[in-house]
């Protein structure tokens, strides 16, 4: 229970925030070497542990913008398959639309698509952020439900047949490149005043009303954050499998992405990144098990190995701490703001 | 929780679990499977032969996925059995995909890339096969869907096959036998709207009927999962058509087919092959009975190929095989003959001795492949007697 409280720590520690802008360096050199990666990935991986590693980067964009909400923020949502489904949607109509297959069609593709989340997410999240807890809950499931049968009553993105044809422009370097900016973004943003205010949030709603958060506010912010992301993630999954069904975006998928955040610890941005990894690369690790024995018990172990691990550790594997502070004091103080706060 | 020992169980989890999670993505291309069945592989290499199978034998719709499986195991142990293809055996790799897209593409390159596949079977599912048909094609193996009725699968490209008939024949089936045998005009649709193969089927059903000079009187629509079709059957009921046309899946046209009778609606059901289960008659009940519908084949058929695939699939798995194992079974068998026909195992050859089969025996009827990898062949319409389905006619193509 120790680590509930750490944020409230942060928030009564009050102190100049440096500037984030001193480490912007680490998040370029990340993207540059995503790139210069890209290339060897593309050529010399295996197309199985590539398109392992194409999942778990989507994956990793959806739980680190589902964290956002659920972590940071203390709102249970259970939507997020449904706002990646809308920017995978409209992402994929328009790149097959108009068979535009350059560099900035596809991000102009990706990013409409995540604006539709977007969109998408503040009509729901206005008239719902008001609710707490379980009631949220179950308008997000309820929104998830109501987008996918939409999506299949849509006859121009196929309907229940599914989307085809959807060109392959899905590369390694777009899904880590969002991937490093989901992560620098939910950074930037948690270590913010609003960050701050979502932490607020969390802790305790009345406390922050009576500071001056607009936590209504505050709640909307994240979650249509989160999901523009969910929808960027969408539109790379998308333009991955080059085939979308409105079936695969059901709340199971929503369940996938939260099982990922809470796995992590709900409020560490590494334990999200660190599930993500883990859940994508683990169903994969355990099917050799499947041909072996001949029976599938891969689910069941994949069950029984996340029961043991909430078990063991209730709180995620990382609680709400991030990588920064498992690092060198020196390193640290140049990388992180909020974490050499802590220290001092 | 800061104590040093709970601190150092922690990092070691931690790091416990970032290698078990990353190990399949650590290592990277380390073999390339001998067994790809490359130009020389007839004549150089002595293993099996590798044939990947993709199914769903979890999730929803794990009862597809196992009927399947079952039939392509039965025919692929029989081949061995005879000997193999080229004097090499079989070896079937059957992989679980959950019933969903994304892990049957995850499922089929693993079969290409990791297992070295010379060609795959599956999926039962459009959309899964949809998901697999551009990743089979990228990598030029041949892939064979048992029972994918979608149109677009094998759209996606020239090494991807079917054995089973596609949506527009099953829909035209109907509307054949409708205004031919039934000799009706006015026909009523009940359509599962969540579902492509029943909207397919719907579609293609209006269109031939009404060429035919018949009239949809009514196009109503339904959700799979729905358990009250009462306000659907009561507008229905209103133009009191001769027959209702419901291309659904049979848990929902058992319910279907009681609440019409309770609205004493007396014209008889029509469907495709989703009605074939024991469990229709079962949910049913007497209100199904005298009801029609489409399929691959029929049990009932005498002719000894069927009663002896039926007698020894009865051996092997203690029940009557139905549609998806005949068309799993199938399918295994239009590959092994192909791959006999073929003058190497080359990924090039089979596909080419696939596309060239003509007249091919198989259980659910003799199967030639078309230009566009799409099997022609009979299909037959099965009237509901108490919990038996018994043989009507056979439609040609």
């Amino acid at each position: 229970m120790t680590q509930k409280n750490e944020p409230l720590k942060n928030l009564s520690t009050h102190r100049e925030p440096r500037s984030g802008l001193r480490t912007l360096w680490v998040w370029l050199a990340s993207l540059a070497l995503v790139w210069a990666l890209d290339f060897w990935v593309t050529d010399q991986l295996d197309a199985y542990f590539f398109t392992i590693l194409m999942y778990a980067g989507i994956n990793i964009t959806l739980a680190v913008s589902l964290n956002l909400v659920n972590g940071f923020t203390g709102q249970f949502s259970m939507g997020h398959a449904g706002f990646m489904s809308v920017g995978g949607y409209v992402a994929a109509y328009l790149s097959t639309r108009y068979q535009a297959e350059t560099p900035l069609a596809f991000v102009t593709a990706l990013v409409s698509g995540g604006l539709a989340a977007a969109g998408a997410g503040y009509i729901v999240g206005l008239p719902s952020l008001r609710l707490k807890g379980d009631y949220l809950a179950i308008v997000t499931l309820g929104f998830g439900e109501i987008i996918r049968v939409v999506l299949l009553n849509i006859d121009a993105v196929g309907g229940a047949r599914g989307m085809t044809n959807i060109p392959p422009l899905t590369t390694f370097g777009w899904v880590y490149s969002v991937v490093v900016v989901t992560v620098f973004s939910a950074w930037r943003l948690v270590n913010s005043s609003h960050g701050r205010a979502l932490l607020s949030v969390r802790e305790d709603e009345i406390a922050a009303e009576a500071m001056g958060v607009n936590i209504t506010r505050a709640k909307l912010r994240a979650f249509v954050i989160a999901a523009f992301f969910a929808g960027i993630a969408g539109g790379l999954f998308g333009h991955y499998l080059r085939y979308l069904n409105p079936a695969t975006f059901d709340f199971n998928r929503s369940f996938e992405i939260i099982i990922m955040v809470v796995l992590g610890g709900m409020g560490s941005i590494t334990g999200s990144v660190v599930a993500a990894l883990f859940l994508s690369g683990i169903r994969e690790a355990l099917r050799p098990l499947q041909e072996i024995t001949k029976i599938d018990f891969r689910m069941v172990i994949y069950s029984l190995m996340l029961i043991i691990l909430m078990l063991t550790r209730p709180n995620g594997l990382f609680g709400t701490r991030e990588l920064s502070e498992f690092l060198p004091a020196w390193l640290r103080d140049r990388l992180d703001p909020k974490a050499s706060r802590k220290s001092t | 929780m800061h104590s040093p020992v709970a601190f150092k169980f922690t990092n070691s989890l931690l790091i416990a679990t970032l290698f078990l999670g990353l190990s399949p993505i650590g290592c990277k291309k380390k073999q390339v499977p001998q067994d790809t069945a490359s130009g020389s592989a007839q004549t150089t290499s002595v293993g099996p032969i590798k044939i990947g199978e993709v199914g769903s034998m979890t999730g929803s719709e794990a009862t597809f996925g196992t009927s399947t499986h079952n039939g392509i195991d039965l025919a692929i142990r029989q081949i061995n059995a005879a000997g193999g293809v080229h004097g090499r055996m079989l070896e079937l790799i059957s992989l679980d995909d959950q019933g969903k897209p994304e892990e049957a593409a995850t499922a089929v390159t693993k079969l290409i890339t990791q297992n070295g596949v010379t060609a795959i079977l599956g999926e039962v599912a459009s959309s899964r096969s949809l998901a697999m048909a551009p990743i089979a094609q990228t990598h030029k193996v041949p892939m064979i869907t048992p029972s994918s009725t979608n149109p677009k699968v094998t759209e996606q490209g020239d090494f991807i096959f079917r054995v089973c008939f596609i949506d527009p024949f099953q829909g035209t089936v109907m509307a054949k036998f409708a205004l031919e045998t039934l000799k009706i005009k006015k026909v009523a649709i009940l359509r599962d709207i969540k579902n492509d193969y029943s909207v397919g089927l719907a579609n293609y059903f209006a269109e031939t009927f009404k060429k035919g000079g018949g009239e949809i009187v009514m196009d109503q629509s339904y959700g799979a999962g729905d358990i009250d079709f009462k306000s659907q059957l009561t507008s229905i009921r209103t133009k009191t058509p001769e027959a209702i046309f419901v291309p659904g899946y049979y848990t929902e046209v058992g319910l279907i087919a009681r609440q019409a009778r309770e609205l004493g609606i007396k014209a008889p059901l029509m469907g495709g092959d989703g009605w074939d289960s024991p469990k229709l008659a079962e949910i049913g009940g007497k209100a199904i009975e005298g009801s029609y519908f489409s399929n691959h084949y029929s049990s009932e058929d005498q002719s000894p190929e069927i009663q002896t695939f039926i007698g020894k699939f009865k051996e092997a798995y203690g029940v009557v095989p139905d549609g998806l194992s005949a068309m799993g079974y199938d399918a295994a068998r239009v590959l092994a003959d192909a791959m006999t026909r073929a003058p190497s195992l080359d990924p090039q050859a089979i596909r080419d001795a696939i596309a060239a089969t003509k007249d091919f025996a198989g259980v659910t009827g003799k199967i030639t492949i078309d230009s566009n990898r799409n099997a022609v062949k009979a299909a037959v319409v099965l009237k509901v007697v108490g919990t038996q389905y018994k043989y009507q006619t056979t439609i040609q193509p």
